[in-house]
């Protein structure tokens, strides 16, 4: 079955993948601190294969209400980003960025966008990150954003990947700014073929 | 007695005997299906992703597998098919554009297939609460089947 892949890879073809999440968050926490003008951390990537009825507690908490911003990645090996923010720390960004007191409870037009454009940028330049390990060039598309409980995001952000697969795998990273407490979740979820390509496009033969 | 709350995540499903409850929680554009048998209380809940299964994947991910499924377990427990009734909730579009239309409208599609699958069956809906753009939790109490929605977004409704 085409899932196979999710339960057969090896620890060197993990390591791998783990080696791409550590380059493109590596790259994308440099273009989140020179945006917010602060130095943001980021914990080792963690490759994660479960099956998909776990994917919803993946964060720890199903009914959390949180911020999520998913971006479609097109073009040679498709995958969803998705970029996850708790309340208290939507309302410390999105302060950085328009100076302002925020309500996690009452965002705005303005604030919303804020927040597409936090995750825009995380996740071009992990993707740019990508794109020269593999040589593909792949883009992504406009950030979507919608505030609810974080079982219901992350089961919406399957959907592409569940069509061909009961399991998945999920490239996880965790940002963090020590100071102000800033934590966010970020998945990278490369679709069935996808991963097979990633892994041949690094050099591993997959037969 | 005591009643135990058997919870159900997603692409699975639970079948439990009055009065224990079922609950699904962060329904997106997932579908929530529960059926009640009044007569010999027994109630079942799947919580599905997709309209159909053409790859031989997972019965409960899907409404076109899941809610036979559902009900054969159901008759196992000694419900009768032509005594159900359901209530279904999710379907919801939650991110507002996207470049790929089948995933937008996966929600959409979904609470139409569940639709077509209970007819075809001839198992009538006595509630509904779906579509929108929020996630929903689905919870169900097996004493007299009564189904309570709650969101994010609104105010806790009873189906």
């Amino acid at each position: 079955m085409t899932e196979d892949i999710f339960r057969d890879l090896d620890e060197m073809q993990k390591d791998a993948l783990r080696e791409i999440g550590n380059i493109g968050a590596g790259n994308a926490a440099t273009a989140f601190s020179q945006f917010l003008n602060r130095k943001i951390d980021m914990t080792v990537p963690s490759v994660e294969i479960m099956p998909i009825s776990d994917v919803p507690e993946i964060t720890g908490n199903i009914e959390e209400i949180v911020a999520g911003i998913l971006l479609e990645v097109m073009g040679e090996a498709p995958a969803s980003i998705l970029f996850m923010i708790d309340k208290d720390s939507v309302e410390k960004l999105v302060g950085l960025v328009t100076d302002q007191e925020v309500n996690f409870d009452e965002l705005d037009d303005i604030e919303i966008s804020a927040v597409k454009e936090i995750g825009n940028i995380i996740s071009g330049s992990y993707l740019n990150a990508l794109n020269k390990m593999t040589n593909y060039n792949m883009i992504q598309s406009v950030p979507e954003c919608a505030i609810d409980m974080a079982g219901a995001i992350l089961s919406s952000s399957m959907i592409p990947l569940s069509k061909s697969s009961d399991h998945a795998l999920l490239i996880k990273t965790q940002f963090i700014d020590g100071e102000e407490k800033i934590e966010g979740y970020f998945f990278l979820i490369p679709e069935t073929g996808s991963l097979k390509k990633i892994l041949e496009a690094i050099g591993f033969d997959l037969g | 007695m005591t009643e135990r709350s058997v919870k159900v995540k997603m692409a699975e499903y639970g079948v439990v005997e009055s009065p224990d409850q079922l609950i699904t929680i962060g329904l997106g554009s997932c579908v929530g299906i529960t059926l009640y048998d009044k007569y010999n209380k027994v109630g079942g809940m799947v919580h599905i992703m997709l309209p159909e299964n053409r790859k031989g994947l997972k019965p409960a991910k899907y409404a076109d597998t899941g809610i036979p499924l559902l009900i054969e377990e159901m008759e196992n427990l000694g419900a009768k098919t032509n005594y159900l009734k359901a209530k279904i909730a999710g379907g919801a579009k939650m991110f507002s554009v996207s470049s790929k239309d089948s995933t937008l409208n996966v929600g959409e599609r979904n609470v139409i297939k569940v639709k077509e699958v209970l007819k075809d069956l001839g198992i009538r809906i006595l509630g509904e609460d779906t579509g929108a753009n929020y996630g929903r939790t689905m919870k169900f109490f097996t004493d007299d089947g009564r189904v309570i929605i709650t969101s994010h977004k609104t105010d806790d409704k009873e189906l």
